[in-house]
């Protein structure tokens, strides 16, 4: 006889059970040695949010630097690793003041500006930065064949405008090199705040022989940079981690008191930067409508801060567009709440109700522009709201208001701003609005070409002045995308494009600011704001409007 | 003899045909993406700070966008011939090529882990359903199967970190990273969560596998022979059973390699996916070309593979 059992349907199915297991532990530890065997083709990462020994930071970035030739750079993620790594003739310290940088004093008049480079100046490499690295920078960003997006930046100098647009030579620049030492610089008119502009990017050092060395591929790696600011990118993997460590050649390195700055982490996704942060993995972390509540409920001190932006209605002005009615804009003018709009529906900390195109953060004459210059005041009036859009449909000869295009984004934020306007134009005005959404690109090529009556818009600064708003809707600016266009406040801009006298240019933003009520231009919305959480044990961190987004040159880590 | 050789010829030209077929294939993909991309408004070139246009007639001219969109459709195909697929428009120094080299590892290192696990899961989930039909071990899987299939990747990721967070949190100590990638703790639970719908997926496919074996005829003379059951069971029933998991697999590699953005975004893996999507969004052409050939050609190459394998596997499937 047979000892071995038969098959029957009972044991058939214990016996398969029992194999079952049996491959199942073999899975797990195959599985296990795959792993092993496929990590070891990758590179480890790093340790905890805060290492006070180390005098480390890990943080995360949200996304990979698109560019690090700062000649050419444009984003603020490119401008917040430029902003650690390089410096400029000047700098900002951590009170906001413009110090001195490179060049250890400066004189700037009407026509003319000189630096004076400090002695103790180098280059990561070890060699002394002169007076020549700034004259190849800029010749180089305004060279039409480097084709920067930021080249108008530097139109202030002499002949820059005219390099730029390929009609003279780059060495025609008024930028000359006196020596080693001193930077002399001719300027195209007088330009009042040109010493917030050489804190800039574009207005950084470039060592020409590394820079022609690199044969076109300056900034694309971390051994494809020349350093001068107070730390050097020490290790960059695409995608997934950028470290920063101390710059022993900078001159001002007894300021810097952090010896490691990680970005350890490059995810858009903010909720995954908030688990990173619960997990002790990184310092500081942005919250949003999404996680907010989280962070609420965790009893974390919520740090606000303003980013000095400006969200806005713009509208379209080309004839034949209705929006180019001004009685149909002050009637949606008048009907809109900022109010209602900021604190209940966007309902995001950090944000103010938008009264003016010019930010409250402004410096004007002696104070804030707009404690001196307050802005015009808006109250909603529903009735005097009907009564423009009578008159409006009266003069534009309409029997039935057509639908307005409203052009908006693609985030959440967007989406909850132009369907409560959708609602509020409709159920207070009876007007119809199509909502038009689109992706980033596809929504600026609509803004170009006019495609739009209404798009959501958004300003920010580029340099700490008025200016940087105030010249937006003048007839020849190109990010005029309402092309709106007005004679006197072209008039006003020229004025505080060209004097120098603090008085005469603020009275002109306040009569820009008077304009743009009045005729509503645009429609400001909200000053944006951000609300982030910090490990309490990291301290120094500046935040400013203008230039980097976080600095962490200042900061230290307490306990 | 000479039967075999007839077959080795057929099927050395059933390979070169369908490598050809696979060619066209990747070219109409290559062709399709490139005009329907030229036709969506907006380009690479756009910012929101507006150029003037002496400077975007520059740009235009460095990357070839002033000419006749046949010619840099002619340009762009001989190119790819050659191999090179350009420079991105928002990463200005980094080459496409780069780009791949670099982070589609990434992607595959996760896309192998997570077929692995997928089918190996798969597998033994499957087999444990089908011998346990309708007894409480079949009802539970079945029922999480369900989950898998219909729960989005996005929602897994999500609650797998914050998982990690909380058991972290409550145990004191980090015994998994929350995010981030580099070593072995990095990729289990991304790993677990991508291939978590294909496992899903191939546990259904394995049960009915499994089930339909239950009453072929084989098995019953298996059975009557007296065989012994661990042996009618990895013989007879678990190999015929995984004939099917096998043809899934390949396209199941492709899908699960391309389609890891969401789990690259939110546990912060330098993964190819990511590029792949940002690319659309800011218009960024070579990237988008490169990127869509590269994984068009992957998939249609996996494709192949697995139906050559499948040839070898199986006599019965006739090669024509």
């Amino acid at each position: 006889m047979n000892q071995e059992p038969r098959a029957s349907q009972g044991n058939l199915r214990r016996t398969a059970g029992r194999q079952l297991i049996y491959l199942g532990l073999a899975s797990l530890i195959g599985f296990g040695t795959l792993m092993w065997s496929l990590a070891s083709l990758s590179e480890g990462v790093a340790g905890s949010a805060l290492d006070a020994i180390a005098g480390s930071v890990t943080l995360a970035l949200s996304e990979e630097p698109p560019q690090l030739d700062s000649s050419r750079a444009t984003d603020t993620v490119s401008g917040q690793i430029l902003g650690h790594v390089m410096e400029g003739l000047l700098r900002y310290d951590e009170f906001n003041r413009i110090v001195p940088g490179v060049a250890e004093r400066w004189e700037i008049g009407a026509t003319k500006a000189t630096f004076w480079l400090r002695d103790d100046a180098f280059w990561s490499d070890g060699s002394r930065i002169t007076a020549h690295d700034f004259v190849f920078a800029w010749q180089t960003a305004l060279d039409p064949q480097t084709a920067s997006e930021y080249a108008f930046i530097l139109y202030p100098i002499k002949n820059a405008e005219a390099i730029n647009n390929g009609q003279l030579d780059t060495a025609a620049l008024g930028v000359t090199a006196l020596n080693d030492k001193t930077l002399l610089v001719r300027l195209e008119r007088p330009v009042a705040y040109f010493n917030s502009l050489l804190v800039f990017p574009t207005y950084f050092p470039i060592k020409q022989s590394f820079y022609e060395k690199r044969q076109g591929r300056y900034g694309a790696d971390a051994s494809e940079l020349l350093y001068n600011g107070p730390f050097v990118i020490e290790k960059w993997v695409h995608g997934s981690q950028l470290r920063m460590v101390r710059n022993p050649h900078y001159w001002d390195r007894n300021r810097i008191r952090l010896n490691v700055i990680d970005y350890a982490y490059i995810t858009s996704d903010v909720n995954a930067t908030l688990n990173l942060f619960k997990d002790g993995k990184i310092a500081i972390a942005g919250l949003n409508s999404e996680n907010l509540d989280d962070a609420l409920q965790r009893r974390w001190k919520l740090e606000r801060f303003n980013e000095g932006c400006v969200g806005y209605i713009s509208f379209n002005h080309r004839s034949g567009r209705l929006t180019r009615n001004r009685h149909l804009r002050k009637a949606m003018q008048l009907a809109m709440d900022t109010n209602e709009l900021v604190y209940k529906v966007v309902a995001m900390p950090g944000n103010l109700p938008g009264v003016s195109f010019f930010p409250v953060w402004l410096q004007g004459v002696e104070s804030q522009f707009r404690q001196e210059f307050p802005a015009p005041e808006t109250q909603v009036d529903i009735t005097q709201a009907r009564f423009y859009l009578a008159q409006a449909k009266k003069e534009l000869g309409l029997d039935e208001w057509r639908p307005l295009t409203f052009l908006t984004g693609d985030r959440a934020t967007t989406n909850k701003i132009s369907e409560y306007l959708q609602q509020e134009f409709k159920e207070k005005l009876g007007l119809d609005i199509a909502i038009d959404r689109q992706i980033f690109k596809q929504r600026l090529a609509k803004m170009s070409s006019g495609d739009f009556d209404m798009v959501l818009a958004g300003w920010c600064p580029d340099y700490a002045d008025p200016l940087t708003f105030g010249d937006l809707f003048a007839s020849w600016n190109k990010n005029n995308r309402g092309e709106y266009k007005n004679p006197k406040l072209d008039q006003w801009v020229r004025i505080a494009q060209n004097s120098l006298e603090p008085h005469t240019r603020m009275n002109a933003f306040s009569k820009i600011q008077k304009i743009i009520h009045l005729e509503a231009v645009i429609l400001p919305t909200y000053e944006t704001g951000s609300v982030y959480v910090r490990d309490p044990r990291l301290k120094g961190v500046v935040k400013r409007a203008v230039g980097m987004d976080s600095d962490y040159s200042n900061a230290y880590i307490d306990g | 003899m000479a039967n075999s050789r007839t077959n080795k010829h057929a099927y050395v030209r059933y390979a070169v045909l369908r490598l050809i077929q696979g060619a066209i294939t990747v070219w109409l993909i290559a062709t399709a993406t490139f005009f329907a991309m030229h036709n969506v408004p907006g380009d690479p070139l756009m910012d929101e700070k507006a150029v003037s246009p002496e400077i975007r007639k520059n740009l235009q001219a460095k990357y070839g966008l002033d000419r006749p969109l046949l010619e840099q459709y002619g340009i762009y195909l001989s190119n790819m011939l050659r191999g090179d697929f350009g420079i991105s428009y928002a990463q200005e120094n980094r080459s496409v090529n780069d780009i791949i080299r670099e982070h589609f590892p990434v992607s595959a290192i996760l896309g192998v882990l997570s077929i692995v696990f997928a089918a190996l899961g798969g597998i033994l989930f499957g087999a444990l359903t089908a011998i346990n039909r309708n007894r409480l071990p079949d009802i539970v899987i079945m029922f999480l199967v369900i989950m898998g299939i219909s729960v989005p990747s996005f929602v897994f990721a999500a609650l797998g970190q914050m998982t990690l967070v909380n058991v972290n949190a409550f145990l004191g100590v980090s015994i998994l990273p929350v995010a981030g990638w580099g070593s072995v703790s990095h990729m289990i639970m991304p790993s677990l969560i991508l291939g978590l719908g294909t496992m899903a997926f191939l546990t259904r496919l394995m049960r009915s596998s499994m089930l339909e074996i239950d009453n072929a005829d084989y098995l019953r003379t298996a059975i009557s022979k007296g065989l012994p059951p661990t042996r009618i069971f990895l013989r007879h029933q678990l190999r015929n059973a995984i004939l099917p998991v096998i043809t899934v697999l390949g396209p199941s590699i492709a899908a699960i390699t391309t389609g890891g953005f969401v789990v690259e975004l939110v546990f912060a893996i330098p993964g190819l996916g990511r590029y792949f999507v940002q690319a659309v969004q800011q218009s960024d052409y070579t990237v988008i070309m490169g990127t869509t050939v590269f994984y068009g050609a992957f998939l249609v190459f996996m494709v192949i593979v697995v139906d050559l394998l499948y040839g070898l596997v199986d006599p019965r499937v006739r090669l024509d």
